[in-house]
């Protein structure tokens, strides 16, 4: 095994490591389900854990990678969302199969998600500092803002749009509303499961790592860690910015695509300034740079507050606490030395025991 | 000096620099410089502190535009260009502060100054197609060839930001040759360096000169060195021309004296 691994780069390994640990947790998970010793609350938050893993995956990108902080992720994450269930809505029709149309839906929803990281990052991508999070959060408050007054509905006659008022009365025989305002969309069909969900942040994870590890990856770390030498080196500070951006982006909007086809019922405001941060707590908490750390600290952050469910109003108190100790743990000058200095030793018992 | 039998004066110059200037507000820091460097010509430029001597290389890289004044690389005018086509050009520079990328490899940073001379998209990155591995190989000789030209191969997986501070310097000068350049800035190469280093760093700016056919601009404040490898020079001082032409009667000019030691 070592000697095969060793043609691989670090980055690949690591990878490779992570992946098996998914696959791993994904057959024990399934056998464990398939003897039913899983809750039913747990079922349903599977699904969810690896939703969250993927955006996690897709900002560190943003963030760890390029250098560039996104205070907005959510909001990609609701334009994946609804271009991907409202297609669903209005082509139920047209396309019976609900896989056919998930697919379509799947690559309509992360082409209107680039394509948001795309239209924002032309004017900001050229500027440096930190205005990259300002106008991020700013996008993810308008989007917020405009799918609640934004209502679709569509009858024999094809789609009608409005952003002024519920259009409801307006359609012919037949009508039935996709978007409606502040209380989204309703009744998509619940196509996300924990396979295909585990099976997209794979996929997404062996997409990051290649991209990091190659021509274009190099020149993104190299912008983030000096921007002024890269550009003498003749890298193009811009283009490899946008690229870094828009894929990130892209990355949210599958993970929008499935969020809303895993909840029955989309709406704008699921999509706020608290959901921004939070997949940006997975991040910094996970260790910028470190993809497996993103999708560890999304499943633990996001399993911690079902696990404490018990504890009823204790739990907010307690979840925040755990969240400042993992920090400690994690970035504090004592932890890092602690883990420096007994590391190597245990891991040196564990091999003795083997 | 060294192209004088060169028949043909269109090509002799490598870098021509006519009535460069550049005003900061009330303060004018660069003030018509004209500067001519031969082909493979080790040329110096010096003066005291805040002289403006890097202001002239941010001006030559296209960090600054100027506000008068041409500049031509090998009879193209690339006045105001952008940093990275003044490097597509030709021109690779390294920094008085060193700008290493320190998250990245040794080996890395100089495969990041191969960046335009080897190239595949980033879709065939993202799927490692064949020219994926094809070109990364060409790029792992490539780099690590120009590593132990600089004595750094056996420092190729170490991070950029650990390596000791000559090594640094030499990873600097190794990134930019990466870049395959006609001509080479260095920004005061010797800084910092101990005698041995020095003396070490001197012979390795020669070997590539002739390894690569190459044209050398440097900034230098050690004298020893300055004396040692350059052929012409110019001392500027504040902003402007103090002397020109061969470093032996460069450096006995009272006037050079005298802005350097005072009166």
């Amino acid at each position: 095994m070592k000697m095969s691994l060793s043609k691989f780069s670090k980055s690949t390994v690591n990878m490779i490591q992570t992946l098996l640990g998914l696959a791993l947790t994904y057959i024990v998970i399934t056998i464990v389900s398939m003897t039913g010793n899983l809750s039913h609350s747990m079922t349903n938050i599977l699904a969810q854990l690896c939703i969250y893993a993927i955006i996690a995956v897709g900002l560190n990108l943003c963030v760890g990678f390029l250098g560039e902080l996104s205070l907005g992720h959510a909001g990609f994450m609701s334009v994946g969302a609804f271009v991907s269930a409202t297609f669903t809505h209005a082509a139920a029709d047209a396309i019976p199969s609900i896989y056919a149309r998930f697919f379509i839906a799947m690559i309509l929803g992360v082409l209107a998600a680039s394509l948001a990281g795309f239209l924002i990052g032309i004017p900001v991508l050229r500027l440096n500092g930190d205005y990259l999070a300002i106008v991020t959060l700013a996008f993810g408050e308008i989007i917020k803002g405009l799918l609640n007054v934004f209502y679709v509905g569509k009858d024999d006659n094809g789609l009608h749009m409005s952003f002024v008022q519920d259009n409801s009365k307006d359609l012919g025989e037949n009508g039935k509303m996709i978007i409606n305002g502040a209380k989204g969309i309703m009744g998509t069909p619940h196509v996300t499961t924990f396979t295909i969900s585990m099976a997209l942040l794979m996929i997404c994870l062996v997409v990051v790592t290649f991209l990091v590890d190659s021509r274009t990856g190099r020149a993104i770390q190299a912008i983030r860690d000096n921007r002024i030498a890269a550009e003498s080196i003749g890298i193009d500070i811009t283009k490899y910015k946008m690229i870094g951006f828009v894929i990130s982006a892209g990355i949210a909007g599958i993970a929008g695509v499935l969020y809303s086809h895993y909840l029955s019922t989309t709406t704008a405001s699921k999509f706020d300034f608290n959901m921004s941060i939070l997949i940006l707590v997975f991040v910094v908490l996970g260790g910028l740079g470190n993809f497996r750390g993103s999708i560890l600290a999304a499943v633990i952050l996001t399993l911690l507050p079902e696990l404490l469910r018990g504890l009823s109003n204790y739990r907010m108190l307690i979840y925040s606490i755990l969240l400042i100790g993992l920090m400690l743990f994690n970035w504090a000058p004592a932890a890092i030395e602690w883990r420096a200095r007994y590391a190597p030793k245990l891991l040196k018992l564990f091999r003795k025991d083997k | 000096m060294i192209m004088n039998n060169n028949n043909n004066l269109q090509d002799e110059n490598m870098l021509s620099i006519r009535d460069l200037s550049i005003q900061f507000g009330g303060l004018r820091a660069v003030d018509s410089l004209s500067m001519k460097i031969k082909k493979g010509q080790l040329y110096g430029l010096i003066g005291p502190n805040g002289a403006g001597k890097t202001t002239v290389f941010n001006l030559l890289t296209g960090v600054y535009r100027p506000t008068e004044g041409s500049i031509y690389l090998d009879g193209n005018d690339i006045t105001g260009k952008s940093t990275a086509a003044v490097n597509r050009a030709g021109i690779a520079r390294t920094f008085q502060n060193i700008r290493l990328f320190g998250e990245l490899s040794v080996l890395d940073n100089v495969k990041c100054g191969l960046h335009n001379n080897y190239s595949y998209s980033t879709l065939s990155g993202i799927l490692r197609l064949p020219k994926y591995y094809r070109v990364e190989k060409e790029m792992n000789d490539k780099g690590m060839e120009l590593l132990s030209v600089f004595g750094l191969d056996s420092d190729a997986n170490t991070l950029a930001g650990n390596l000791p501070y000559g090594a640094q310097r030499k990873l600097e000068i190794a990134r930019a040759m990466a870049t395959n350049p006609k001509l080479l800035l260095l920004d005061e190469p010797a800084a910092g360096m101990n005698p041995n280093e020095t003396k070490e760093l001197m012979e390795t700016i020669y070997f590539i000169r002739e390894k690569f056919s190459l044209t050398v601009l440097l900034i230098e404040h050690d004298m020893k060195l300055v004396s040692g490898i350059c052929e012409e020079l110019t001392v500027l001082n504040f902003g402007q021309e103090l002397a020109q032409g061969k470093t032996s009667d460069v450096l006995n000019n009272p006037e050079v004296i005298k802005a350097y030691l005072g009166d």
